[in-house]
């Protein structure tokens, strides 16, 4: 370990004093470089369920296997009315990206087949870094259009 | 202000103060349990293993791997006599050849990519526009600029030099004097010969870097003070922090083998290259992709099924390549624009814009100090190129 001179710690001190309050009149400054995006809160992680935008649907992903950077996967979704009955004849179409970054899916995928009781098979999901994902659906059925963004960790 | 930056207003505080109280700044120590998680992520602790390729039925075959090990390096087969695999993907640097742009009959437009971990891709060339190791390798075959030859004169180089050791691994070779079969025939030896180099490819991987040593000792319980020095511990901070690095270089091999546009300026007297734009466009109609009938698992395409085509945002877009071994492979780009690891750093810091499509970079505003401990950190990437567990860097013809 090194022994610092009465003069180092001296600067030092100045600079605890003087830097500290000039690197936090710089923060809208450097939330500017970024998108401006927020990350939500812990409680608004997860695959859900989640009700979507209007009420109309609530959704839960199922991932095929947990979900890992970089891995092509295959995410089942379940959809509900909102009394917990199965809907059977939604299309699903499928958005995302990383609000942080301003990018959105490296890939497109798709809703490949509708199983039974309210579940459907999206296919070619893959998110290329960790971090904060958006996973969004737009889910087309006989109780109207709806979306549901779900936030995803990896 | 941001709980993050809070955060890091507190940090920056707590680190004055220790300096004050214990006059050591060193900043190896103190990685949270994320930051330990994230450097796992980076390093071969978090590689899987090999992922089979269903498409060639011989990607996993010894006896295919050691014919593709001598085809590899024959120039029989180039337009010459003087060009093989081997030319550009030099074992003794890397598989690469140090060129801004790589030469074989004629010289090309490209950078030539170094091979170690390729087998991991599930696109290949700078724009993506092969999707299996064994389509790749016929590319160069047949390119006008590199080997320069045909397939047919290929398949006779099999006939004439090859047919024990071909049959051995595919079966009989077919009668190439038969006219009406001849095209058929010709391109079924010319796939497998691809299918063999794969085989034989598909086993160069890498061996642990001075980088992976550390997080191997800091993830359990060492201070890897004697694997980095602060310098490059600092570089290490600056890339999976604030310069971003690990938005496309993240994994194990620093690489989310995607297409970005990093602005990186044409290389004067070089055509128009789209890049990935062209390459999806390429790969969707290639003779030789998982859906052709040359391949062996024509059901299961999931990257062609759900690949990105068209969208603006491919336009210029080249891949991000590993940057394992970086340090060892100057000059870089897909055309080998920038001459060294300084300027390719700070090009990412100035951030310019793309001579064509939008560039997706930022400016960082890095120091000339954080500049050279991020250069300092890339070096801490380098190690052995292993075939077999064996240093492959020494393998001959």
């Amino acid at each position: 370990m090194t022994t610092m001179t009465m003069t180092t710690r001296a600067v030092l001190l100045v600079l605890l004093v003087t830097v500290v309050p000039a690197l936090q009149g710089c923060s809208h400054a450097m939330m500017m470089r970024g998108t401006g995006a927020r990350r939500p809160a812990a409680s608004e992680f997860g695959l859900g369920p989640r009700t979507s935008a209007e009420g109309r649907v609530v959704v839960t992903l199922e991932p095929a296997q947990p979900l890992r950077p970089r891995q092509m996967q295959t995410v089942r979704v379940v959809v509900r009315d909102a009394d917990g009955g199965t809907i059977d004849d939604a299309r699903i179409a499928i958005d995302g990206g990383m609000p942080e970054h301003g990018h959105g899916l490296p890939t497109r995928p798709r809703m490949t087949r509708a199983l039974c009781a309210g579940l459907y098979e999206i296919e070619g999901v893959r998110f290329n870094m960790g971090g904060w994902w958006e996973f969004r659906l737009a889910i087309t059925s006989d109780r109207g259009v709806d979306t549901v963004t779900f936030n995803l960790a990896l | 202000m941001t709980t993050r930056f809070s955060l890091a207003i507190a940090v920056f505080v707590s680190t004055l103060w220790a300096m004050l109280i214990v006059g050591d700044a060193a900043p190896r120590a103190g990685w949270t349990a994320a930051q330990l998680d994230e450097l796992r992520s980076l390093s071969l602790l978090a590689l899987d293993p090999l992922p089979p390729d269903p498409t060639n039925r011989v990607a996993d075959d010894p006896a295919a791997a050691e014919l593709g090990r001598r085809l590899f390096f024959d120039a029989r087969l180039s337009a010459n006599g003087r060009v093989s695999c081997g030319t550009c993907h030099q074992p003794d640097r890397g598989f690469q050849d140090g060129l801004p742009l790589a030469v074989g009959v004629g010289t090309t437009t490209r950078r030539a990519m170094p091979l170690a971990g390729m087998a991991r891709s599930p696109f290949l060339f700078w724009d993506g526009r092969k999707d299996s190791l064994w389509a790749q390798a016929l590319g160069p075959l047949e390119s006008a600029v590199e080997h320069g030859g045909t397939r047919t004169d290929y398949a006779r180089v099999i006939v004439a030099h090859y047919r024990a050791d071909y049959e051995a691994v595919f079966g009989p070779l077919p009668d190439l004097s038969v006219v009406e079969a001849l095209w058929e025939a010709v391109t079924g030896v010319f796939v497998n010969i691809g299918k063999a180099i794969a085989a034989w490819e598909r086993r160069l991987g890498f061996g642990a870097s001075r980088f992976d040593r550390y997080v191997a000792a800091v993830t359990s319980g060492g201070a890897g003070s004697d694997l980095l020095s602060d310098d490059e511990v600092a570089g290490l901070r600056l890339f999976i922090g604030r310069a971003h690095c690990t938005q496309c270089h993240n994994g194990p091999l620093l690489s989310n083998g995607e297409f970005h546009n990093t602005g990186v300026a044409a290389r004067p007297g070089l055509p128009e290259d789209l890049g990935r734009l062209a390459g999806a466009t390429a790969v969707a109609r290639d003779e030789f992709n998982c859906r052709s009938r040359w391949s062996d698992a024509r059901e299961r395409c999931a990257e062609l099924d759900f690949m990105v085509t068209g969208d603006h945002a491919l336009r210029r877009a080249f891949k991000v390549p590993s940057l394992r071994n970086v340090a060892e492979r100057a000059p870089y780009m897909h055309a080998g624009q920038l001459t060294s690891l300084s300027a390719v750093i700070a090009h990412y810091d100035r951030a310019p814009a793309a001579p064509a499509g939008h560039s997706e970079l930022h400016p960082l505003r890095l120091t000339p100090a954080e500049r050279r401990q991020l250069e300092a950190f890339l070096r801490t990437l380098s190690g052995p190129i292993l075939i077999d567990g064996h240093d492959a860097t020494t393998v001959t013809p």
